[in-house]
């Protein structure tokens, strides 16, 4: 396992440099100068020196890439221009909404994914199961956004149960209970097309496990039919189980942007698409780079989790 | 010959499958209705869908003149939605055959010459999918600029990955089997070995993916639009409009509601097309 794990880290390297490739050129693609395109055609000719003397645009590529991943490495992701302030402490603060977000929402889609897929699978083809049909049909065809628009609608608007946006209510909020209800709309919009997802596929892997011959000889002998389920099936159906909810914590950390700006929640989706519009550069790396960097760190842990769970996959 | 009859058989079968999947025939007619008013609105009797009207802002569905009502200045929400159907079904068509050709090509090149190119352009998607593909659209938009030709282009990159894996999967296969082998021996040139042997086996898997793939091309670029990356103002496109009506989502829920389901009910029929498309074409599932 540790050998694994080791060599599992070593890979992770060339990664790592490809993804710090990709997020340093794409925000290099544009045709034009950087520095104008952050200042805006209004700029005067000293002020865009300086800023491409500070960014180090007036050197070569090769140069400007080294020079920004040396401070990357250092924990430096430069400065905010429109926030004036270092990158790594805005987006780190920033991270933990976020963090805090798509871990309630992939706790809830693999809770209520695994729960309703085992429920479909025992009664197939029952009235709860073709429901789970229609809803994961329509769970890949719904804008994420839009289901949060019309669920922030009827909830906070029109029922009045939950606050409509924001982490904490402005005036006296600020409690676990505060944060708890500001956590509902967006953690269920965002969860609700990977419980759908995961819900189909654990149908499909437990169906394929409880034909299996040794389900049918634990029942033979006479095991009740919960850990025949639980224990038996369950455990021998999580390796695409698990494939999937890896697959899924991806899409919802990518998905977060969608949800957060929906709800104004104060996460690195929000951050990142402000640091768009306000054309600045250096935060926008840092945004995509610290949400791609997690996004590794979770495939990581589910090739981890494999080898856990399934002694055959000998690491090598 | 034999080719035009066996496609013959092919279109039979997909009628033959369609009359059976009522849900899919129906939806098959949905998204055909959907093109034809997309290709045909100059010509309808609409609205200008960029015409502003500040005395009748925000008019409920079934006002007079406005049969969907009007957005928040006074635009035909009507004509607005169908003109957006344009943008939304070209940047979803237009972006997912990009995504196939590059990464058909690409997995094509990768599966069949093996080697060094195969590692490169292999370890470039692989890096390509260790993003989340919403992200990486959006950085890619951040460094182009915002605009519905850079959204396009950033979600084409994003998605050819997937069919470059799907296809240099099925090239690897095919490479090895006997015909190819023979084509080599009898000293084909590799682009015609390519053409004539290796793509015919493509079409199946390719096909497949494409019919699901353009559902999710258009929430994508809806998704980017409507976090004001894509379409710009004033052009009707279903993602930009949900994004400028959600201020005025209490007043006027129409504003948001209908668009919204505009893009749900459409990329639904996509998505029960590109089902039975799979179904039929996916020996797999069939046997199923």
């Amino acid at each position: 396992m540790a050998r694994f794990l080791a060599r599992r880290l070593l890979h992770l390297g060339p990664v790592l440099l490809g993804v710090s490739v990709i997020v340093f050129l794409v925000l290099h693609l544009a045709p034009g100068d950087p520095a104008e395109i952050m200042l805006g055609a209004n700029a005067n000719r000293e002020d865009l020196e300086r800023l491409r003397t500070q960014l180090g645009l007036d050197q070569p590529l090769h140069v400007q890439y080294v020079t920004w991943i040396g401070h990357v490495a250092r924990g430096d992701l430069g400065r905010s221009l429109w926030m004036k302030r270092p990158v790594l402490g805005e987006v780190l603060e920033r991270f933990k909404a976020t963090l805090l977000l798509t871990g309630t929402a992939l706790f809830l889609s693999t809770v209520g994914g695994i729960a309703l897929g085992i429920a479909s699978a025992r009664r197939a083809n029952s009235l709860l199961d073709r429901l789970s049909a229609v809803a994961s049909l329509f769970g890949a065809s719904m804008p994420t956004f839009w289901l949060g628009i019309v669920l922030m609608v009827i909830f906070s608007l029109w029922l009045g149960w939950l606050p409509a946006s924001g982490m904490y209510a402005p005036y006296g909020g600020g409690g676990l209970r505060d944060l708890l209800a500001h956590l509902v709309l967006p953690a269920i919009t965002l969860a609700a097309a990977s419980i759908t997802i995961i819900a189909r596929l654990t149908r499909a892997a437990m169906l394929e496990m409880l034909g299996q011959d040794y389900v049918r000889t634990a029942r033979a002998k006479g095991l009740a039919e919960r850990p025949v389920v639980w224990r038996h099936a369950l455990k021998n159906a999580l390796i695409p189980i698990v494939t999937v909810v890896g697959v899924q914590a991806g899409y919802l950390l990518g998905g977060a942007v969608l949800t957060e700006t929906v709800f104004a929640w104060p996460g690195v989706g929000t951050l990142v698409v402000q640091g768009i519009l306000a054309r600045d550069i250096p935060l926008v790396q840092g945004g995509v780079l610290v949400i791609a960097l997690s996004f590794v760190l979770v495939n990581l842990a589910v090739d981890t989790l494999y080898a856990w769970l399934d002694p055959r996959i000998k690491y090598n | 010959m034999k080719v035009v009859a066996r496609d013959d058989r092919r279109s039979d079968q997909l009628f033959r499958h369609l009359s059976r999947n009522r849900l899919a025939a129906a939806a098959l007619l949905v998204i055909a209705l959907a093109v034809l008013a997309a290709l045909a609105a100059p010509w309808l009797p609409l609205a200008d869908p960029d015409t502003v009207e500040t005395a009748s802002r925000l008019r409920p569905p079934g006002s007079p003149g406005h049969p969907l009502g009007t957005d928040e200045f006074g635009r035909d929400l009507l004509s607005r939605l169908v003109w957006g159907a344009r943008v939304s079904l070209l940047a979803g068509v237009g972006t997912a055959a990009a995504a196939m050709v590059l990464g058909v090509s690409l997995g094509l090149i990768a599966g069949y010459y093996r080697g060094w190119v195969e590692s490169l352009i292999m370890r470039f998607t692989d890096i390509l999918m260790a993003f989340p593909f919403i992200l990486l659209a959006i950085a890619i938009v951040a460094g182009l600029g915002p605009g519905l030709r850079n959204a396009m282009i950033a979600i084409a990159i994003v998605g050819f990955p997937i069919y470059a894996r799907l296809v240099r999967g099925v090239v690897l296969t095919v490479r090895e089997r006997e015909f190819v082998e023979a084509a080599r021996a009898l000293g084909s040139p590799d682009r015609l070995i390519l053409a004539r042997h290796v793509a015919p086996h493509l079409l199946s898997p390719v096909v497949v993916a494409f019919s699901l793939d353009v559902g999710a091309k258009i929430l994508t670029t809806a998704g980017l639009s409507f976090l004001g990356l894509g379409t710009q103002p004033p052009t009707a496109d279903w993602g930009s409009m949900l994004a400028t009506g959600r201020q005025f989502v209490i007043l006027s829920p129409h504003v948001v509601l209908l668009p919204g389901l505009a893009i749900f009910v459409t990329v639904l029929a996509l998505n029960l097309v590109g089902d039975a498309v799979r179904d039929l074409l996916d020996p797999r599932t069939r046997a199923a």
